[in-house]
């Protein structure tokens, strides 16, 4: 019974243990190394809480009904409240068949007795999980209310596009409109994890769905919340690994994408010369960038409208020039409380029993293959460009297509800047690296029309 | 004797200024860091040679096209 004597330690077990050794890993990283500290340290700990077995933090209500399909009587009950809970283990027996969990988790009440009689779909007990499933179930711990109304009812990724916006600056792409085939390129890495995760039913006899591999390949858009929001729309029991993937190779983008663009670009290509200044974009331009942006995209997209419009919305309250307040609110405040929510309940879905999969190590190797093919094709596309441009462009811009703002940018700036001295790429890099956010709502919006 | 002038490429804030006028500096050494979109910048030399004029302090709001230093080489 729970009660005073009751502790977590009868349900922890190894993959507990190994998950809090992530979750410490991953704080160990934010505070030691600085990488990404924002996003991995509230993620690590709600990793820690949930391992926590009993904490009920992350808990879910579940009812089991007699599945038998007839009606029958209880002969014997085979769980108790003390005991971990595997999917399809026989929680009752009906002297017409067994009831089988539909899920893991342990038992909170068995609601009938022995030689009860019970209907087809009638309730023979409760069950707590922390899992994310499509079966009906009620959030009572504080994490999954939030992560049940919060980010499965799709308010909270939205929402931080909504501060990413106010946070970011068009002018670069503005300045350089040709910035956006770069953008657009880099999306090619959503699309070949996408059918690289498809490809897996080929050699695996229980490979990705459809709807996973598009929460898979969205992973290559480098954007947090738009992961976030495809997931939870089409696989929200992937929604740990997709979103990890994506936080985790965010802060890695320093060290996954130089080799990258070292093996396709030659030095003298590095070292392409481009001028600092860019043509000055005017206020009106500003304005209306994200006014027609919003009108463009979602006719074309309607899908991507909640991600777009609020991007947009956002970015508009950082141009008018009249809305510094709010502009001001959404790129400060708001954003860290949002991020507050979202990155400790992201956190608090990687419970052992739903991560420790095998899909979620092929899921973790297809994002760093989106994330590597992204790279890719943003610098080919800059070096095509090349080819049929006279004005050069140093390839190396390419790579910040893959959005992770401002990172890719900042990975661009720095190696330019190794190959010449003489070369600062910041801004030339921060039009791809916007417009690659872009793209990577636009895939999504994609992802949700044909699948959703 | 040639000239080689740097310029501010990115508007921002002189953070740091690593070298005074009379320094002997090598290509690819930091004259100053820039801070500017939350990130720090440094300005590194283009060429090696000796700084005879520097046109920024610390803390200077800087704009594109303002002179930081001036190398002779």
């Amino acid at each position: 019974m729970f009660g005073l004597f009751e502790t977590g330690f009868q349900f922890f077990y190894w993959g507990n243990l190994l998950m809090l050794l992530i979750g410490g890993a991953l704080i160990y990283l934010g505070i030691g190394k600085k990488m990404e500290p924002l996003l991995l340290v509230p993620i690590g700990f709600g990793i820690l809480l949930v391992n926590l077995p009993l904490g009920g933090l992350m808990d879910y209500e579940l009812q089991v009904t007699n599945t038998t399909g007839v009606p029958g009587k209880v002969i014997s009950i085979e769980v108790d409240e003390t005991s971990r809970i595997g999917e399809d283990d026989v929680v009752l027996k009906l002297d017409s068949g067994e009831v089988l969990a539909p899920i893991y988790g342990r038992l909170k009440e068995v609601t009938v007795s022995p030689g009860q009689e019970v209907e087809p779909g009638g309730v023979v007990a409760v069950m707590i999980t922390t899992a994310q499933t499509p079966l009906p179930t009620t959030p009572v711990g504080l994490l999954s209310r939030v992560f049940a109304f919060g980010i499965m009812w799709q308010i909270i990724p939205p929402l931080i596009f909504l501060c990413l916006g106010a946070l970011t600056d068009f002018g670069p792409m503005m300045a350089n409109p040709k910035t956006l085939l770069l953008g657009a390129a880099a999306q090619f890495g959503v699309y070949f994890a996408f059918f690289a995760a498809l490809a897996t039913n080929f050699f695996m006899p229980d490979g990705f769905s459809i709807a996973e591999a598009a929460s898979i390949g969205i992973i290559g858009g480098a954007e947090g919340p738009t992961t976030i929001y495809v997931t939870s729309l089409l696989a929200p029991h992937i929604i740990g690994a997709t979103a990890l993937a994506c936080y985790s190779y965010m802060a890695l983008v320093p060290i996954i994408q130089p080799p990258i663009i070292n093996l396709l670009t030659s030095k003298k290509e590095r070292a392409i010369y481009m001028k600092p200044q860019l043509r000055e974009v005017s206020p009106v331009e500003k304005i209306i960038f994200p006014l027609t942006a919003s009108v463009i995209v979602i006719l074309l997209v309607p899908m991507s409208a909640p991600l777009i419009g609020m991007f947009m919305v956002g970015n508009l309250f950082a141009t008018s020039g009249v809305t510094e307040r709010l502009s001001k609110t959404a790129s400060t405040a708001m954003i860290d409380i949002l991020t507050i929510f979202l990155t400790l309940a992201i956190g608090a879905t990687m419970s052992a029993e739903n991560f420790l999969l095998p899909k979620t190590l092929l899921i973790l190797f297809l994002g760093i293959v989106a994330f590597a093919t992204a790279t890719a094709a943003g610098v080919l596309m800059a070096k095509l460009m090349n080819l049929l441009s006279k004005e050069k462009i140093n390839p190396m811009i390419g790579a910040a297509g893959v959005s992770a703002v401002p990172m890719s940018a900042r990975v661009v700036q720095k190696m330019g800047q190794k190959a010449n001295p003489r070369n600062f790429l910041l801004m030339h890099a921060m039009g791809p690296n916007v417009a690659g956010a872009i793209g990577a709502a636009i895939a999504g919006g994609v992802f949700l029309g044909m699948i959703g | 004797m040639a000239q080689e002038i740097i310029e501010v490429p990115i508007t921002g804030k002189i953070i740091s200024v690593n070298v005074k006028v009379g320094d002997e500096v090598k290509e690819g050494d930091t004259i100053c860091l820039l801070e500017s979109m939350k990130m720090e910048n440094p300005i590194l030399a283009p060429v090696g040679g000796v700084i005879t004029k520097l046109e920024i302090g610390m803390e200077q709001v800087v704009k594109p096209g303002d002179t930081i230093a001036i190398i002779d080489y």
